[in-house]
């Protein structure tokens, strides 16, 4: 932890807030368990044998450190966009590369250690897009503890191969019907199985949102994605990048990539939240920091899509992993303070960055992590050549190509 | 502290020695008008506290009757709004039972919490089950309630322990509603012998009545439960009779009645509790 005066890296604090943001908004009968979390978290945190396990873990099993890649092809693209005027450099952190195929196991590692300390003897999960399911499956698999996943009925729908890759992980996949059969109705779920078997169960929650010490958590988990693009952005460049962006569903990815360069104020900080239709169509997007107000919902107060009588939205995203109507609290907290900006991409904008990637760089994006490259295409033609962004690729996209030819009006 | 009409309501079950009977329905469902109807019912069917649900989008502690309940007012346009209205147009006719409100923090927090402690106070709401608000929140919505003069009433779990209950206990107000398993609304019936033990180690903790919810539907189960325990919350059963008498999602002639005769044999398991056990 940094400890420097006016560092943005404090929070939360002993409450879980981040400034108004966060807490812990739970019923009696889970409080005990996020009290014991907590403590397990601290114990854990302080023990330098969890540390090394993760490590060990996060090399040999998960693949880490994530390579740091300059891409060139996009680069080109952009100054071209540009009229050769300017263009910055443009970088990708290979989160998709990681075992699972996103950032994803970076925190489910941590979590299963975790559960492990504490005995726990069952997990449960919520997915959105099942790229965190897949990976809560994968580490539980890798234990040999039972796995029940949550996941609305939509989301079974779009993400057809990752429920099945689930399923071959041995994990049980429950289709959530309630509400839009969306996220937050998994997460709902989620919390609903978690309250009934509060003995064996551990909640391996997907982001970094919930009761605290969740977001703080998941946070610490995913933050060797800054640490580490710090690391090699310097080997290669001999100083920090202008500019780091991601995309923010409930903001894992997101805050893993920023948290490390909070206190660099060189360093320009874009979280990419999902714009659907556009922000102006009612209900019809997922950016809840752009188009939601503060409430309360899933243990934490944060920003949220609601109408006037405070009953939660379902919003919309072409990205089954951006489809939820929150995002962590301390997005909520560096969006109020200024540090990050957040802007939307619409589904459009990432479908065409998905493309364009695709073709040009020869990688397939995550539809959730192509609205940060949607950004970045608008970004970088209109920086200097000499500046230089990082982009958090989030995930890989093998889940999405049968909703893309979709989108695309073609049949596979 | 002071009277209010939770605590000489609570006084006259007790003189009665029996429990009081708590009656949980969802405010709106399966429409504004039926709905007032039905509340408007339950004093004379015997309740003695009506708890009125808030509906909210996303009722993580519900299990699906009450979830059903929630999206059927929803749907027929529920607002907090209406449901304060509701509570109004209830204490015009009804000056003595006891109203509670119990639901989520959302809509509280969106409504304004002081807009809405000074609106539930003119509508006549006597105290507040607000699920997602643990002791360790007490500063958002319980302080100012007690501050306003309505009671917040606290829940206590299964996952309470000795540790922990005194500081669940501190700010609570009204009653103690004891959730009797771990788990949400409508789920299994709770084993009558550890609730006893669970009612008695919180009355050690407190002088307020404790009533004892999740998991009760029978008029059975309220008059075993409710041997030792202050009130008897029956909630999904009641939500459970309005879905069963509905025809294509609309109240039917059938609700109204539906709801009162389950209150009416209800009432009887209560009134029965402590009879037998006397014998
Ligand atoms: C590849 C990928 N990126 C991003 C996200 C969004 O989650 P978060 O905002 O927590 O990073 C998801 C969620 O499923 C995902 O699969």
């Amino acid at each position: 932890m940094t400890t420097s005066f006016n560092s943005l890296r404090n929070g939360p604090d002993e409450r879980g807030f981040f400034g108004n943001f966060g807490g812990r908004f739970v019923a009696e009968t889970l409080m005990p368990l996020i009290l014991e979390l907590e403590d397990a978290w601290e114990k854990a945190k302080a023990d330098p044998t969890f540390a090394e396990e993760l490590k060990s873990l996060s090399v040999d099993y998960a693949g880490r450190p994530s390579p740091l890649y300059f891409a060139e092809r996009l680069t080109e693209h952009c100054r071209a966009l540009s009229g050769g005027k300017g263009g910055a450099e443009i970088w990708f952190k290979r989160e998709e590369l990681n075992h699972t195929g996103s950032h994803k196991i970076n925190n489910c590692l941590g979590q299963i250690l975790l559960a492990r300390r504490m005995g726990k003897t069952r997990i449960i999960a919520e997915t959105g897009a099942g790229q965190h399911g897949v990976a809560a499956a994968t580490v539980s698999a890798r234990f040999g503890l039972p796995c029940m996943v949550y996941m609305g009925a939509t989301d079974v729908e779009r993400q057809k191969p990752n429920v099945f890759r689930m399923r071959l992980l041995g994990a049980e996949v429950t289709a959530v019907t309630s509400g839009a059969g969306t996220l937050k109705d998994a997460m709902n779920e989620a919390l609903r199985d978690w309250v009934t078997n509060v003995e064996d169960t551990y909640y391996l929650i997907g982001t970094a949102a919930g009761p605290h010490p969740y977001p703080v958590m998941v946070r610490d988990f995913q933050s060797v994605i800054g640490i580490e693009t710090k690391d090699q952005f310097r080997a290669v460049k001999g100083r920090l990048p202008d500019a780091v962006l991601a995309c923010v569903g409930g903001g894992s990815n997101a805050i893993g990539m920023f948290h490390p360069f909070l206190d660099d104020p060189e360093v320009a900080i874009y979280g990419v939240e999902a714009g659907g239709h556009g922000i102006d169509v009612p209900n019809g997007h997922a950016a809840s920091m752009n188009g939601g107000r503060p409430g309360v919902l899933h243990g934490n107060r944060t920003y949220l899509l609601q109408d006037a009588d405070g009953q939660i939205l379902e919003g919309h995203s072409i990205s089954a992993g951006l489809d939820y109507p929150g995002v962590g609290p301390e997005h909520s907290w560096l969006r109020d303070s200024g540090r990050v900006t957040y802007v939307p991409a619409t589904d459009r904008e990432a479908l065409d960055a998905f493309q364009v990637c695709t073709k040009l760089e020869g990688i397939i994006p995550a539809l959730e992590s192509s609205h940060a490259i949607a950004e970045a295409l608008k970004l970088a033609p209109t920086m200097d050549k000499d500046k230089a962004i990082v982009v958090c690729l989030s995930g890989r996209g093998d889940k999405d190509v049968f909703s893309v030819a979709g989108y695309l009006g073609e049949t596979i | 502290m002071t009277e209010t009409r939770i605590s000489r309501r609570f006084a006259k079950t007790a003189a009665e020695n029996r429990p009081a009977l708590v009656t949980f329905v969802t405010a709106g469902d399966p429409d504004l008008e039926t709905s007032l109807a039905i509340v408007s019912a339950l004093p004379k069917a015997g309740a003695d506290v009506i708890e009125l649900g808030m509906p909210f989008s996303d009722p993580m502690a519900d299990g699906p009757a009450i979830q059903a309940a929630g999206k059927r007012a929803l749907d027929a346009g529920q607002t907090l709004a209406k449901t304060l209205d509701l509570v109004r147009r209830f204490r015009a006719t009804d000056a003595a039972t006891p109203i509670v409100l119990m639901g989520y923090y959302n809509p509280i927090f969106i409504y304004g919490v002081d807009r809405f402690l000074t609106d539930a106070t003119a509508a006549g709401v006597d105290g507040l089950i607000v699920v997602d608000l643990p002791p360790e929140a007490d500063d958002e919505l319980c302080l100012p309630a007690r501050a306003a003069g309505i009671n917040f009433v606290r829940l206590a779990t299964p996952t309470t322990d000795d540790k922990r209950l005194p500081s669940v206990l501190a700010n609570a107000s009204g009653f103690v509603y004891y959730v009797s398993i771990n788990g949400i609304t409508g789920s299994a019936a709770p084993d009558a012998g550890l609730v006893a033990a669970a009612v008695d180690r919180i009355k050690r903790h407190t002088d307020l009545p404790v009533a004892v919810g999740f998991g009760v539907r029978t008029a059975e189960q309220a008059r075993e439960i409710g041997r030792n325990a202050d009130g008897v919350v029956v909630g999904s059963a009641l939500v459970g009779a309005i879905a069963g008498s509905l025809a294509d999602g609309r109240a039917t002639e059938a609700t109204v009645p539906a709801v009162a005769r389950l209150v009416e044999d209800l009432a009887r398991g209560v009134r029965a509790a402590r009879a037998r056990a006397a014998e």
